[in-house]
């Protein structure tokens, strides 16, 4: 193998696996460190950097940064990155002044985003210090697009959402609310915009054609029913609920049906447990509040008595992969009515065009999407780009926000004719954390407690109204245990092969036995031959160059490193040092 | 040294042995001897010969005198057996604890002060005795402990930190050894595992002394140029006199392990070990060409590693002496103390 290059950022980006997986590449550790450092405020700014809306965030995010996080190879459980988030939220004070500066004078272009989401909001965020005039269109009279309309209020107060939004809207955006834009043409047209940019987001539900569907009014699609309780205009269900679908928004569906007079509420799913799309959390959350989960229910057919709906008809299916292609196919082995009073359709979401016009230039492909260029974020119509949902159809809020960040980034560079395809490029930051001959700048003994639990507002209170957000937050106390589990992946074991006199000695203290001086040789067999075979391929084998005594070289299996520094402690010549990792991100206006 | 434990850490993949222990079952507690001292990477080797030989831990005694070297029994097999004894002493408390109960695995940890100087006519007769422990010298040319100032083995013209030079010549325990009689002598290296594992494996499965001599550089007070007990000039005059494959008892050997040049020798346990010769004119089965070949290789600054020589015939102490197979721990009171009257009768034999 060839020794490990450094130079560039992807390699120690890539051992801190939760801002690696992180789409907006939060600097997870670095907030953890400073929340057990009581630097709440501090805390706040460094996602607020990244991912734009930390309380937000910090409730319904995700966190694809959860089962990525090392300590799930050590003991399972991930440390709570989300629910800590929240707490630097929670905790932090007065971060006003400590925004983006918004330059009195404008640099002269404008820009009109459609649609009041994450998306939108984070192109203006990015461009409003640069000098740009943003201008929001927004349908509905509310901030927030699908987070407000489609996340229930008890698990998304519209508090948290006002003051993130409005952190925004005050740097000087035009928000223009009750404003649907009709006609992308015409916004063109008006020539009033240097560049526009489509944060639409997906919001249709999927309807479910089966006998019976117009028969009945009790029928729903989940993501128009959830948006019509957020304002209001339904405060009630029926009293035995059938939520149709396996997905977040199914979740969802049923916790609010408790809340609005269901009491048998029933999420029924075609796919087993292992299949379902809804994240582990959300699920639990459901099972917790006692819903009944239907697992391999196939619909077939609404019940309809004297024009009532009493029930949903499904196959009861079994799964097996067919030997041919693979695929999952299911077999019918029975049937069964389980009766509801209501149904809830939450089998997918898909988008809405129809203020773009087809023949402006704007091309649409494969299953009427726009054609969006996935690094420019543009259109085939020059200076029209999209992010969020409605660039490449359902993905999450963190997933906007960096769509939001990228087209940014070319918005800016098409305002200003640079390139848009030369990308500034991410850089990187290493600083020794060495204080004394044992201290370090970081907790780095390794801490076996389990995660803690986030409390929950009790069974008998939470369901009196619609509004009480069930999770309680952890308290300074609970984030200061759930603090110390972090493994600080971004403090790096960084090695000086020259200064290396092969003494083992870290070899002998790794507590993981994750390093080895052997002969070089090719990765695969190298991987075997390491003092504990490196089998996560996944995982990187960092290679020094040679060392010089005997020309072995030093191998490390970035595995389950806990970066307990006990390698660069033991080593009596300092070739191994822990360094801090900061990831420089690329913003709008940052680079060439 | 460092300041934080070792921390124990569950992670999937973690190697169990044949008793389901890992290899952190086998160690001890924190080191605190300097960052880099070989003798920690000893220590490391000893904790893996175990691991891999599947002994118990509490099967084991740990025996030791005085000195860095003797520090070290504390930092492995920490449910075993251990007597920190006097100065040089350990020879007398190992030859006791032999005798009483043979059944353990003993492993007495010297170093070269400890065995070479105060200690030395204790480790010769351990030595004439052939008592049955697996004799550890963690040798580093200095007195560590008392910064740095020549043990008995520094090398004539090896230099001290401040520049010195030592005059004397050194006493080679292998050398004393082989001249002493001992049956199972070896050198290895601290800073190669790759060699000392093996070396530790066959001297535990050795019924009789086993000296191990091993560099261990001390890397506060003699690794530094000039020194000729230093990672750099170790690694530089290494030369293998025999490579060794340790083979445990269930395992067959191989075809290829038998092909070539390689010599296959029982130990008592029912393991074996393969001998491979490196050096054209080496035989470890020779005691006086093994002498005269170390002396020739040391003049020209070599230091010569391997199993240097064995005898699986020799009888160790308890043999010799007919000792009790039994340990007196497991023999009923009245065997053992079976009362005046029979003591009368002894003495009254003797009179």
């Amino acid at each position: 193998m060839k020794p490990t290059d450094t130079s560039k950022p992807d390699y120690f980006h890539k051992v801190v696996d939760c801002q690696w997986a992180c789409p907006a590449h939060t600097d997870v550790p670095e907030y953890i460190r400073m929340i057990a450092q009581g630097r709440y405020t501090d805390a706040y700014m460094v996602n607020r950097e990244s991912n734009v809306f930390p309380a937000i965030l910090g409730r319904v995010c995700d966190r694809p940064c959860e089962p990525a996080c090392r300590r799930v190879r050590v003991d399972e459980k991930p440390v709570a990155i989300c629910r800590l988030k929240r707490v630097a939220s929670d905790l932090a004070g007065d971060y006003k002044d400590r925004l983006p500066k918004i330059p009195k004078k404008k640099n002269g272009k404008k820009i009109a985003c459609i649609g009041c989401g994450c998306a939108s909001l984070t192109v203006a965020n990015d461009l409003m210090p640069l000098g740009y005039e943003v201008t929001i269109f927004e349908k509905l009279d509310m901030t927030g697009g699908l987070m407000r309309t489609n996340i229930p209020r008890f698990r998304l107060p519209p508090e948290i959402i006002d003051q993130e939004v409005n952190d925004i809207v005050d740097m000087g955006v035009d928000l223009k609310l009750n404003s649907e834009v009709e006609s992308l043409k015409a916004l063109l047209d008006s020539g009033e915009f240097d560049a526009v940019f489509v944060g639409t987001g997906a919001p249709l539900g999927k309807n479910l054609e089966m006998p019976g569907r117009y028969d009945t009014e009790e029928i729903f699609v989940g993501i128009q029913w959830l948006e019509s309780v957020a304002f209001d205009h339904v405060d009630s269900i029926g009293e035995k609920v059938v939520i149709i679908g396996g997905g977040n928004t199914a979740m969802d569906c049923c916790r609010t049906s408790l809340r609005l007079g269901g009491k048998e509420v029933r999420v029924v799913a075609r796919k087993p447990r292992n299949l379902l799309k809804a994240s582990d959390w959300e699920l639990d959350d459901a099972l917790e509040e006692k819903i009944d989960l239907i697992l391999n229910h196939s619909p077939e057919e609404y019940v309809i008595e004297d024009g009532k709906l009493v029930g949903v008809r499904f196959s009861q299916v079994e799964w097996h992969k067919d030997e041919k292609d693979g695929r999952l196919k299911s077999k019918t082995t029975g049937e069964v009515v389980i009766p509801c009073d209501s149904c809830i359709l939450a089998i997918g979401q898909e988008n809405s065009f129809p203020f773009i016009e087809r023949d402006i230039g704007l091309e649409f492909g494969e299953w009427d999407m726009p054609v969006v260029d996935k690094t420019t974020f543009m259109s085939t119509r020059e200076g029209v780009f999209f992010g969020g949902d409605a660039a490449w159809g359902p993905e999450n809020i963190i997933w906007a926000v960096e769509h939001g960040h990228q087209a940014a980034i070319s918005m800016h560079n098409y305002c200003q004719a640079k390139s848009m395809t030369d990308r500034p490029a991410f850089g990187m930051n290493l600083v020794s954390t060495k204080m004394g001959i044992h201290e370090w700048q970081y907790s780095n003994d390794f801490d076996p407690v389990g995660r803690r639990l986030m409390p929950h507002v009790s069974l008998k209170e939470r369901f009196k109204n619609l509004d009480i957000e069930v999770e309680l937050g952890f308290s300074a106390e609970q984030a200061d245990e759930e603090v110390e589990r972090c493994l600080n992946c971004d403090i790096q074991t960084v090695f000086f092969a020259k200064l290396c006199i092969e003494c083992d000695a870290c070899i002998d203290v790794c507590p993981v036995n994750c390093l080895t001086i052997a002969e070089n040789g090719p990765e695969e067999e190298l991987r075997q031959r390491l003092n504990t075979p490196a089998l996560n391929m996944e995982q990187d084998i960092y290679v020094s160059e040679d060392l010089p005594q005997t020309k072995r070289v030093m191998l490390k299996d970035e595995n389950v490193c806990v970066h307990c520094g006990l390698c660069a402690e033991r080593c009596p010549t300092g070739a191994w040092d822990m360094q801090k990792f900061s990831l420089k991100i690329p913003y709008a206006g940052d680079g060439a | 040294m460092t300041y934080i434990r070792k921390p124990k850490v569950e992670y999937a993949g973690q190697r169990k042995n044949e008793l389901g222990l890992n290899l952190r079952d086998y160690e001890g507690g924190l080191s605190t001897l300097c960052a880099g001292c070989g003798h920690d990477s000893i220590t490391a080797a000893i904790v893996q010969a175990f691991f891999e030989l599947n002994i118990p831990p509490y099967r084991a005694a740990k025996l030791s005198g005085i000195g860095c070297s003797s520090k070290t029994p504390a930092y492995f097999l920490s449910p075993s057996h251990g007597f920190n004894a006097v100065h040089g002493r350990m020879p007398a408390i190992a030859t006791g604890a032999s005798a009483v109960n043979p059944l353990l695995h003993y492993i007495g940890v010297s170093g070269d002060g400890d065995s070479l100087s105060i200690g030395l006519g204790q480790f010769a007769h351990a030595i004439r005795r052939n008592l049955n422990v697996v004799y550890i010298i963690e040798n580093n040319g200095v007195y560590g402990l008392t910064k740095g100032q020549f043990s008995a083995s520094a090398d004539i013209g090896s230099k001290a930190k401040k520049g010195e030079e030592n005059r004397q010549a050194p006493i080679d325990p292998v050398i004393l050894a082989l001249g002493m009689g001992a049956s199972f002598v070896a050198r290895g290296f601290s800073g190669d595992k790759g060699q000392l594992v093996p070396l530790l494996k066959a001297a535990l499965g050795h019924k009789g002394f086993a000296l191990l001599d091993i560099v261990s550089p001390c890397v506060t007070f003699n690794d530094h140029e000039g020194s000729t007990k230093s990672y750099a000039y170790t690694r530089e005059n290494f030369q293998e006199a025999t490579h060794m494959d340790f083979v445990p008892p269930a395992q067959t050997i191989t075809v290829e392990q038998k092909s070539g040049e390689v010599v296959s020798v029982r130990l008592h346990d029912g393991s074996h070990i393969l001998l491979r010769k490196v050096a054209e004119e080496y035989d470890p089965k020779d005691r006086g060409d093994a002498i005269s070949y170390l002396q020739h290789h040391h003049e020209q600054g070599e230091v010569v590693t391997g199993l240097l020589y064995m005898d699986v015939s020799a009888k160790d102490m308890n043999a010799v002496m007919n000792l009790a197979e039994t340990p007196l721990s497991q023999v009923a009171w009245k065997d053992l103390s079976p009362g005046s009257k029979i003591l009368d009768e002894i003495f009254e034999a003797n009179r």
